[in-house]
């Protein structure tokens, strides 16, 4: 055939008068990934979602989608629904949510047989079973009667993947189709789709935010920002030229790397003293003995006072109920957690003289906040673990010595959250854990949901903050580069144990457990080349 | 599947035992002699007296339990301190009106909810949506003893197609449902209007979920991706309505009733309780509580065939 498999030329896409995508062309040849890559809000899902004409209805849409030489702006939407699916396929981001929690695996997969071709349902769910064992996910272990919530967030993505395949599409789309997943399933899932794109000969449009992901996958790379590709060129070719600012900008900000204070010598400040938990797991019949699971086995670690210690691990290891642990929020089954030599939790309920000392900040910047409250009673909220908070002035003075010391201005005080953007309310995440000046404040997570550039901004205000107010972080992340930029001494856990730990640089330079070298290994990369990236 | 059945047999069981006691104790402290009441103000204390024994109001408490629990299992459920009559069978007349009634109101709410709902979510926001919303708002509005005697009124009066009362017996099962009719309509019409909102909220939340834009992506039509994988997932909440409603048109017809002369079991609750007559108010709202219960437990069961989550989960 002659010229490219998908040719998408001059697309623009407004709604309501809002320019979203602006003169977007790209072109994928068979058997070739391209990436797409930007930021939030760059255009990225826009561009997919018009390749497979789902855009909301109210859109107005300019330009061409030429697929396999017919230009799919003049299909009805009828002809559309035979091309989804059939000729283009797409994989999304979210693996625990894109499957109907109500019908088996078999079903949903021989639903995209079903509706494009004419076989029965038992014909369509043999296919459906190569299909799934094409994904890795064989017979013996994964019968088509299995429901989604019976499997693993990888697992699942496999079947939105053989979904997406079953009927060997032209065109495979996947949006951020890792991002959810744990960097050992990721890399999986990346060659799975690396060797799809090469045996079957699909085009894959993959779209994500992580440069570090595709750099080793895709074969070019275009770069969008505010709805327009700034810059696009062969993978190898675009980092070390990276032409347009915002590339290198970006390229930058993913390897950031900030400026710690010394670690000092101090005294240990938090201990966890051979830690355990269980939760009560369902009885098998009403009789029975309740059966226990241990999710944190005998853990013991110190943090000193300023030392800044990461927690990694995948999800499902523990670290959630260990942070709860910590927080006095829960608990314990075994073993002895205390700050500065108070106990967390003591005699039945958390302790409220420690609690005060241990501030924490979440992964969500939207969820966190009660929308109808200002920032001044928002960053507050921690007052109420304090036996007489600070009134009138004294208050004024704290909410606004918080604010400035996060980056924002004290006249934010009377403002709503949704008047400021992720990063920013990450800085008031973080105001709010500083106001009623903890020792030691937890973060789960907490640069996670940001863009890169955000994200090196937050993780450079959490040095200073450290050096300022000599704080201690626990720094839970599953984003080993984070980890290695922000904190002196690493914590790998795994299956509720903690199976290495050491100076940060150590551990990442020699890994010593077979665990920590698995997820080293699986843990995208940057390639060294280009910008300052050395 | 079978712990969760199990699991849900035990609290039903229980529940019983402890309404059960309730009820008993209730109605026990309630002021006021059944005997003394028979008899009238100016009754002889030793006529009273024989009364009581006669009734088997002279014994303990507990035995007095013990009895009336031991009755209702083998469905002897003792007998009217004032019709001096079997309550079973006054039940079971009451019954024949009351469940047919309640199964027929629930059935015409359920076929008009259904496609309603999904109309007016498949199309929000246009005219059939604003429609169905503006009418699920009348229906919720209009008192239903009202819209009885309006429907009273132009079915039974003017168009003389139904009766505009009382109701005939079984023996002719199609007399028998055109009784019904009028009465059933009436009792379903806030239902309705009340099941078509839920439904509709329902399934616009379900429509705002990943795995319907999945199911977009292979190619389903809107219309294709909403009946297939929407409606199922939409269910748990219109469950939960209709299981509510049920154990509702049960008993609490009692207006509806009145209106048309019905002898059900809501009227049968109403006399019991101003003739004083105990044992029979026991009974039936025993027999109402173990209605609500089983419902809830057929509902509990629906919930699990709906969703396969729930299989395994206390």
């Amino acid at each position: 055939m002659t010229g490219p498999l998908l040719d998408i030329r001059d697309l623009s896409v407004a709604i309501k008068g809002t320019q979203i995508l602006r003169d977007v062309s790209l072109k994928i040849e068979e058997g070739e990934i391209v990436a797409l890559t930007g930021e939030s809000g760059s255009g990225k899902s826009m561009t997919a979602l018009a390749t497979i004409g789902l855009l909301p209805q109210s859109v107005e849409v300019s330009g061409h989608l030429v697929l396999d030489g017919q230009d799919l702006g003049t299909l009805s939407e009828r002809q559309l629904c035979d091309i989804r699916g059939r000729a283009i396929g797409m994989v999304f981001q979210e693996p625990m949510t894109a499957l109907n929690p109500v019908q088996t695996i078999g079903a949903q997969v021989a639903e995209t047989i079903l509706i494009h071709t004419k076989t029965t349902r038992k014909e369509a769910e043999i296919r459906a079973r190569t299909v799934l064992e094409r994904v890795g996910l064989p017979a013996d272990r994964f019968p088509l009667g299995r429901y989604p919530h019976e499997l693993s967030g990888g697992q699942r993505q496999r079947v939105v993947i053989a979904m997406a395949i079953a009927l060997r599409p032209r065109l495979l789309i996947a949006d951020e189709p890792t991002t959810a997943l744990d960097v050992t399933t990721q890399a999986q899932i990346l060659e799975l789709l690396r060797d799809l794109t090469r045996t079957e000969g699909m085009g894959l449009m993959m779209i994500t935010h992580d440069l570090a992901v595709v750099s080793d996958l895709a074969d070019r790379i275009a770069v969008m920002k505010n709805g327009e590709i700034v810059e696009q060129a062969p993978t190898r070719q675009l980092f070390e030229q990276m032409s347009h600012p915002y590339t290198k900008a970006l390229f930058e900000a993913s390897q950031h790397q900030a400026d710690l204070p010394q670690a000092q010598c101090a005294p240990p400040l938090l201990r966890v003293q051979d830690v355990a938990r269980d939760y009560p797991l369902p009885r098998r019949h009403p009789f029975a003995k309740r059966p226990y699971f241990r999710a944190v086995k005998g853990v013991r670690f110190d943090i000193n006072h300023g030392e800044r210690v990461g927690l990694v691990g995948e999800s499902g290891c523990g670290k959630s109920t260990l942070t709860r642990a910590i927080l006095g929020l829960d608990p314990v089954s075994a073993g002895q957690i205390t700050l500065d030599g108070d106990p967390v939790y003591s005699s039945g309920q958390p302790n409220p003289m420690v609690q005060r000392q241990i501030q924490v900040v979440f992964q969500d910047p939207y969820g966190s906040f009660n929308p109808r409250h200002t920032v001044a009673r928002l960053i507050t909220e921690p007052f109420h673990l304090l036996p007489d908070p600070p009134q009138g002035a004294a208050r004024s003075d704290a909410i606004a010595e918080a604010l400035t010391a996060v980056g924002l201005s004290p006249d934010d005080a009377a403002k709503y959250p949704h008047a400021f953007s992720g990063g920013q309310r990450q800085r008031l995440a973080i105001a709010r854990a500083l106001i009623i000046k903890p020792k030691l404040i937890v973060f789960d997570e907490a640069v996670s949901a940001l863009d890169v550039r955000v994200r090196a901004q937050i993780l450079d205000l959490m040095a200073d903050l450290s050096r300022h107010y000599g704080l201690a972080y626990l720094f839970i992340s599953h984003d080993l580069g984070v980890v290695r930029s922000i904190t002196d001494r690493v914590l790998v856990m795994q299956h509720g144990a903690i199976v290495e730990q050491g100076k940060t640089a150590e551990v990442f330079e020699h890994p010593n457990h077979p665990y920590t070298r698995a997820l080293m290994d699986a843990a995208p990369k940057l390639p060294r080349i280009g910008g300052n990236g050395a | 599947m079978l712990a969760y059945l199990l699991r849900r047999l035990i609290a039903l069981v229980l529940s019983l035992a402890v309404a059960s006691v309730v009820i008993f104790l209730v109605v026990e402290v309630a002021p006021g002699d059944p005997a003394s009441y028979m008899l009238g103000i100016n009754a002889q204390p030793d006529t009273v007296a024989a009364l009581r024994s006669e009734l088997g109001l002279d014994v303990p408490k507990v035995q007095r339990y013990l009895t009336w629990v031991g009755g209702m299992l083998s469905g002897d459920f003792g007998t009217s301190y004032t019709y001096r009559t079997p309550i079973s069978e006054m039940i079971a007349d009451r019954l024949w009106i009351s469940l047919p009634l309640a199964l027929l109101a629930l059935l015409l709410s359920t076929l008009i909810a259904f496609p309603a709902g999904l109309i007016a979510a498949a199309r929000r926001g246009q005219g059939s949506d604003v429609g169905v919303m503006a009418a699920t708002q009348l229906g919720v509005a209009i008192p239903n003893f009202w819209f009885a005697m309006l429907l009273v009124a132009l079915f039974a009066i003017k168009l003389r197609w139904f009766p505009s009362g009382g109701f005939p017996g079984w023996d002719d099962p199609l007399k028998a449902l055109k009784a019904l009719t009028l009465p059933a309509i009436a009792l379903a019409l806030p239902q309705a209007a009340i099941l078509t909102r839920v439904m509709r909220s329902s399934l616009i939340d379900i429509m705002g979920e990943d795995f319907m834009r999945t199911a977009r992506a292979k190619g389903l039509s809107r219309r294709q991706a909403l009946w297939h994988h929407g409606v199922r997932n939409a269910l748990i909440p219109v469950l939960t309505i209709i299981g509510l409603q049920f154990s509702f048109l049960l008993a609490g017809a009692i207006i509806i009733e009145q209106v048309f002369f019905l002898p059900g079991l809501g009227r049968l609750v109403f006399q019991s309780i101003t003739q004083r007559d105990l044992i029979v108010v026991e009974s039936v709202v025993m027999l109402l509580v173990f209605a609500v219960i089983t419902v809830n437990f057929a509902v509990d069961m629906a919930y699990a065939i709906a969703d396969p989550r729930l299989r395994r989960r206390a």
